[in-house]
């Protein structure tokens, strides 16, 4: 290798560890991480909203061909604004997505086992939920609303 | 070399038959963007519906074409280099069972009998057929690797002690053993798994191993369409530019190749950053291995940049940016023509290379997960260096073995550019619409989001979408202009002399390099980082994460079509 090729090498080396390390950074310290493997929580069969706090929530939902039940068969939810809600999906089929817009929230709903995020809604308005995994023939309707008042 | 009898038409056929099936995975792409922008309302065009297509669309383009093409193009490769012949039997044995399983995955597509993806995505069950297709040509696409290449190699290296192996068929071996590494774990969940499954012989199957073992697969696979293209732009781009065109360093090219022969395979969590069921750990762990597998690609744009400098200032060129003006990039005697596919498909991979950083950087996925971005980036990569690069050399290959020159030349060396303006459009009306507004991949959006009369209408997400059929109608018209030149190559008379060849280069910088020659023991070491990349998350989804195994289902139906007589999770919830 010659000189100009060994600087390119180590320029990228270390771009790549810089970007790498803001990851980290992000994650560990910023505490915006991925979803993680839950083994205390079995899966469920139905859709729950639990209000625990007036800012404190609990959303159980089930993804299902093709709608998601957000709480006892509703697709739509509604929590105060500034709440902080624990998310637990789960899917009673096949494989479902489960991305609320404008959130980092982009879970997998795998049948089977339980995927968790958390997440704070600081800003009122309506945050629409789609699924984004292809899930049979009525996956493009398959939606939900979670209304922050 | 001349090449005739069984061997001629062979390899003609594993560059004809793909480009033909091609045309149909590219006439579903087009539709796709109808279908997505609500230009098309509808389930089915044609009797084909959205998700038959967009299966058809993944399958054809990304598995079938690919395998066949990059087959093919070892053939050639090997055949060429090392100057020994290919045998017939080994040949036929491949060619059968690669256009065999194609036949029998492609009946079940078309007829309905397979909407899953590309991605398989259990427990969404397709017709027996379609997996088992899939393993006929995997097991066909292997055959000439193990039976031809290698026992070739072995005679050539008796003859030539003193040689390295030569670097283009150094590139089309460590392309095949990761393509032989990659295909066990996929392997392992057909067999199984969905085969059992689909023949109703289990009930049910852990849905997140299934997943685990698919991106295995699934992502260093994209790697096993990338590298031919690499060792088209090491190898034979600066032969293109200048008679005395040379690679920069062949040392660099075969680091770069080793770094994708350790690094492509502990990666595939990537695809599972948003799972339930793995520790973030080993998706944090297979994140920073998704940035080393950069580093080759950042390599390789330094030695290609630096090799094509090398070579126009052999035509002329001078100075810093003068010699840019010596690059060959629209021009048509003998075969200049070339560069045009090798050079577009370069520009798309520098988007698709820093784009790909975006997917690979852990929570920032969280903003891109299956949103449009996604496919807005690989349609960079694959559809743009890979295919541009496939269909460049099988025209290439094809006029060769022919023996004439291509046809309607002009139309064939513009193609890559139309390609690569309908690609920005798309690409960057999917990625935007993607990352800023989540518009989602892989959804007949038509239908409900982008119907202005459904309760579920997202105006927000018009203008990408109308924006990306604007795209999608140029990439049409590229196609369809190499397609004319294709077809009018095929069916030209045949010239005097069928024969196969490639413009090799040199390398400038040539040092020996016997550490990076040693294939058997980097293949053990990338054998050894991928089992225990793997182990801790395979122990997850099997021991810690998953709680029921799932029936199978019909992508028509939420009943289930292998029933137990009660579910697991029924009987739990009874207890």
């Amino acid at each position: 290798m010659d000189r100009a090729e060994r600087n390119a090498t180590l320029l990228a080396l270390f771009m790549l560890s810089f970007f790498f390390g803001l990851v980290v950074y992000a994650a560990k310290g910023l505490k915006i991480d991925l979803p993680t493997c839950i083994t205390d929580v079995q899966p469920f069969k139905v859709g729950k909203l639990i209000r625990h706090a007036p800012d404190r929530y609990e959303l159980h939902v089930v993804a299902k061909m093709w709608f998601f039940d957000m709480n006892e068969g509703q697709t739509r939810v509604e929590v105060p604004r500034g709440s902080v809600v624990d998310i637990y999906l789960t899917s009673a089929d096949v494989v479902h997505g489960f991305h609320i817009n404008d959130t980092n929230v982009n879970l997998m709903a795998v049948p089977g086992t339980v995927n968790y995020a958390r997440v704070k809604f600081d800003r009122p308005g309506t945050y629409h939920v789609v699924c984004h995994e292809f899930c049979g023939i009525g996956h493009q309707d398959m939606a939900a609303q979670i209304v922050v008042k | 070399m001349r090449v005739s009898g069984s061997i001629r038409f062979i390899l003609l056929s594993e560059i004809v038959f793909p480009i033909l099936l091609l045309s149909f995975g590219v006439y579903h792409g087009v539709l796709q963007v109808l279908y997505r922008a609500g230009i098309i309302k509808a389930n089915s065009v044609l009797g084909i519906e959205y998700y038959q297509g967009l299966t058809l669309h993944g399958v054809i383009n990304a598995i079938v074409f690919t395998t066949i093409f990059i087959v093919a193009f070892g053939n050639g490769v090997v055949l060429y280099l090392l100057k020994k012949p290919l045998r017939p039997a080994v040949q036929w044995l491949s060619w059968l069972l690669m256009f065999g399983g194609t036949l029998m995955a492609s009946w079940a597509m078309f007829s309905g009998k397979a909407n899953v993806l590309y991605t398989f995505y259990p427990p969404l069950i397709a017709h027996w057929s379609f997996y088992v297709g899939a393993v006929l040509l995997v097991v066909g696409s292997l055959v000439p690797f193990f039976l031809d290449w290698i026992p070739n190699y072995l005679a050539w290296k008796r003859e030539n002690t003193d040689k390295k192996m030569p670097l283009a068929v150094f590139g089309v071996f460590v392309n095949h053993i990761l393509w032989f590494i990659m295909v066990i774990p996929v392997a392992i969940e057909l067999i199984f798994q969905l085969i059992p499954l689909s023949l109703g012989i289990v009930k049910d199957i852990n849905p997140l191993l299934a997943r685990t073992l698919f991106w295995f697969f699934g992502h260093p696979v994209v790697y096993f369409w990338l590298l031919p293209a690499y060792v088209m732009l090491y190898t034979m781009l600066p032969k293109l530019i200048s008679d005395k065109g040379k690679l920069y360093s062949d040392t660099a090219a075969r680091l770069a190749f080793i770094l994708f022969l350790m690094f492509s395979l502990p990666v595939g969590l990537h695809h599972q950053f948003t799972d339930p069921g793995i520790s973030n750990s080993w998706k944090l762990i297979h994140a920073f291995f998704t940035f080393l597998v950069a580093l080759p690609s950042m390599i390789t744009a330094f030695t290609v940049a630096a090799s094509m400098e090398y070579s126009a200032k052999r035509e002329g060129g001078e100075g810093i940016f003068y010699w840019w003006t010596k690059l060959p990039y629209l021009r048509l005697e003998g075969d200049r023509w070339l560069f045009s596919y090798l050079f577009a498909g370069l520009i798309l991979f520098f988007v698709g290379g820093i784009t790909g950083i975006v997917n690979a950087s852990y929570n920032v996925n969280l903003t891109v997960h299956n949103t449009a971005y996604v496919p807005g980036h690989f349609h960079t990569t694959v559809g743009g260096l890979s295919l541009l690069a496939f269909l460049g050399m099988s025209l290439y290959m094809l006029s060769k073995l022919k023996g004439v020159e291509v046809k309607f030349k002009g139309l064939a060396a513009v193609a890559p550019y139309i390609w690569v303006q309908g690609m920005f459009m798309f690409s960057y009306a999917m990625m935007v619409g993607g990352a800023l507004e989540g518009f989602p991949r892989r959804t007949n959006t038509g239908l409900s989001y982008l119907n202005p009369d459904s309760p579920l209408y997202r105006p927000e997400w018009v203008g990408y979408a109308q924006l990306s059929v604007v795209g999608g109608f140029l990439l049409g018209l590229a196609f369809v202009f190499f397609l004319v030149s294709f077809l009018a190559t095929l069916f030209a008379p045949n010239g005097q002399e069928p024969k196969l060849e490639f413009p090799i280069a040199q390398a400038y910088h040539d040092t020996p390099s016997p550490v990076l020659n040693n294939l058997k023991a980097w293949t053990l070491a990338s054998v050894l980082l991928a089992v225990l990349s793997y182990l801790p998350a395979l122990y997850d989804v099997t021991q810690r994460g998953i709680f029921y195994n799932s029936p199978a289902y019909h992508d028509k139906s939420p009943v289930p079509i292998t029933p137990t007589e009660t579910s697991q999770l029924d009987k739990e919830v009874k207890d």
